[in-house]
């Protein structure tokens, strides 16, 4: 069967509807194949316990971030308890969601590539919905050596009686799925369906409600740990349907610049195996990139602001949550907490952030497992300032908390990266389409391509013309 | 106790060539290209009697066969906590408030 009969069977979506047939597609009619409503979508995930999950306020790193503030700055931190989901993750909500699909269409089982908690995620709900699950899952080097986080996860996954399938390194861990998908007949649980970023909303709509009724208000920001692109696009999406549209959207990802996601050697050497710019980068960018035909995970459609913070920083973090918290999480949700906390310096006193998640923690999947990993694979792990880090070769824990210093990133960059990728090929008519006057047919696609591309970036038409016209000169 | 030797119906790991180097994408690293892509999956073994290195099949947990080369029986668990990593225990100590910072006391 070709490539793209299998995904539509595997998926229950004919994406061929939602293309324009030149570069625009449209993402709203994709999204409406979830439904619009959260509240719909949050009755899905409480038949099954997902959803509705703690709020805290962490008041002691609040107090440490305002002691290393300046005056009259310190925004109250807060962080949305995910780890309180059945599987142990916001996961949950996506496969929810997913999994209620496969079980309404009929099929006999779930299938996902993953090496994150999404795993676990399909199975636990596979197991409650009485369906078979096979989780994919890049998981050992060359020597068979496995990073401890996934083997915890694939250990979860078993607990909730699915089949793990696990692999080296290598990109062909896809050819690999799609064989298992035609094999099985499954349903495809990808995490960029329509039903699995609808399943992050309620989040975001969780996240804007319980603010308001602790605060009286919508929350200044929420920080968001990227990776994927769903949980930013969910989160965003969700929080714009509860009405909180003036909350900044921040996405945090650990920094492994410099380390190559399909590299054997590399792979040990990195402590986190999702939440950081191997994907955070490449998905944003190239969204569509993924398991599906056009991904519903669209980050630069929702980000403010993306910030980096090194493996060290989120260490740290885990370890002050856990001290001054009392809460045992992640460590690999925690990276946007480590963002939030040096934010919210920036940020007045009375001024609230949202870290949007947490994670379970346990063997394996624990910031003193992972550590003594890496230093058993030669990686030097010292106190210091952490922008000395090197990812694959150092890990550098903050000596005092006000060195967690997250990087900004330049989004304009990623949304100008983001343009020149959705045009390619296309570049020879778009130059055509450029010059005026253009026919009624080629006006049309002219408009309908800038609304896209400042859709996809947040951005007006003076930003895309501008990028479009520098992207085009500088092939001709 | 670790054994070579499993009978039908016990749980074991199989592991099988998915490509071999040849056979792997193109455009990947030189260090991941000149290594065949691996495969292991565990399963109840339905050959008779087995030894550790025999080409044998098994139905996974989702009832599926799949055939590849028997590597452990009875596969454990045996990830942890890892070794003691003082400098996360130092990174903690230097997030310490103050007395008066402490929750109830400070705001």
């Amino acid at each position: 069967m070709d490539r793209n009969a299998l995904m539509m069977r595997s998926v229950g979506i004919e994406y061929a509807r939602f293309e324009s047939g030149f570069v625009a597609f449209d993402y709203d009619a994709l999204m409406r194949e979830a439904g619009d409503d959260p509240r719909a979508v949050a009755d899905v995930q409480r038949e099954t316990g997902v959803g509705d999950t703690p709020l805290l306020e962490l008041r002691n790193l609040t107090a440490l971030a305002r002691r290393l503030a300046p005056p009259g700055k310190g925004a109250r931190l807060f962080i949305k308890d995910e780890a309180a989901n059945p599987s142990g993750s916001f996961k949950a909500r996506r496969a929810a969601v997913s999994v209620k699909k496969a079980k309404e269409l009929g099929f006999s089982g779930v299938i996902a590539a993953t090496s994150g908690n999404y795993g676990a995620a399909v199975a636990s709900q596979a197991a409650m919905r009485g369906l078979r699950c096979i989780v994919v899952q890049e998981c050992f080097d060359s020597r068979g050596i496995g990073q401890p986080e996934i083997i915890e996860k694939a250990r979860a996954c078993e607990a909730y009686g699915a089949e793990v399938v696990q692999l080296t390194v290598g990109p062909e861990l896809f050819t690999v799925f799609l064989s298992l998908i035609e094999e099985t007949g499954y349903f495809n649980a990808s995490l960029y369906t329509p039903f699995s970023v609808a399943g992050i909303e309620t989040l975001g709509l969780e996240v804007a409600e319980q603010m308001r009724a602790r605060t009286g208000r919508f929350p200044d920001m929420t920080v968001i740990t990227h990776a994927g692109g769903g949980n930013v696009t969910g989160t965003a999406r969700g929080l714009i349907k509860a009405g909180a549209t003036d909350t900044a959207v921040v996405g945090a990802s650990v920094n492994l610049q410099g380390l190559h996601m399909a590299s054997d050697r590399d792979f040990n050497r990195k402590s986190f195996t999702t939440g950081h710019t191997g994907f955070g980068v490449p998905f944003a960018v190239m969204p569509d990139r993924s398991d599906v035909p056009r991904s519903a995970a669209r980050p630069l459609r929702y980000l403010d602001r993306y910030v980096t913070v090194a493996q060290g920083e989120v260490f740290a973090m885990t370890e002050a949550l856990a001290r001054l918290e009392g809460l045992e999480r992640g460590p690999a949700g925690n990276t946007a907490l480590a963002a939030a906390f040096a934010l919210a310096r920036e940020l007045d006193a009375d001024r609230t952030i949202v870290v949007q998640e947490s994670e379970y923690t346990g063997a394996g999947k624990h910031a003193q497992a992972q550590l003594a990993f890496a230093r058993e694979n030669g990686i030097e792990v010292r106190l210091g300032d952490p922008r000395e880090e090197v990812p694959g070769q150092s890990i550098v824990l903050p000596a005092t908390p006000e060195l967690i210093a997250p990087r900004e990133q330049d989004i304009d960059k990623l949304r100008r990266s983001r343009i020149r990728h959705a045009v390619k090929g296309r570049e020879p008519e778009l130059r055509r389409l450029l010059r005026e006057p253009r026919d009624a047919r080629d006006e049309q696609r002219w408009r309908e391509t800038l609304a896209f591309l400042g859709e996809e970036t947040k951005r007006d038409a003076a930003f895309v013309l501008e990028t479009l016209t520098q992207t085009l000169a500088q092939q001709a | 106790m670790k054994t070579n030797h499993a009978k039908q119906g016990d749980w074991v790991r199989v592991v099988r060539t998915a490509l071999t180097p040849e056979e792997r994408a193109p455009g990947i690293p030189e260090e991941t290209a000149c290594t065949p892509l691996m495969l292991w999956v565990k399963g109840a073994l339905l050959t008779e009697t087995a030894a550790v290195g025999d080409e044998v099949e098994v139905e996974t947990a989702t009832g599926r066969r799949v055939r590849g080369k028997l590597e452990t029986v009875a596969p454990a668990w045996r990830h942890d906590f890892g070794a003691y990593v003082p400098e996360l225990r130092a990174a903690g100590q230097a997030f310490a408030l103050r007395e008066p910072e402490r929750t109830g006391s400070g705001s």
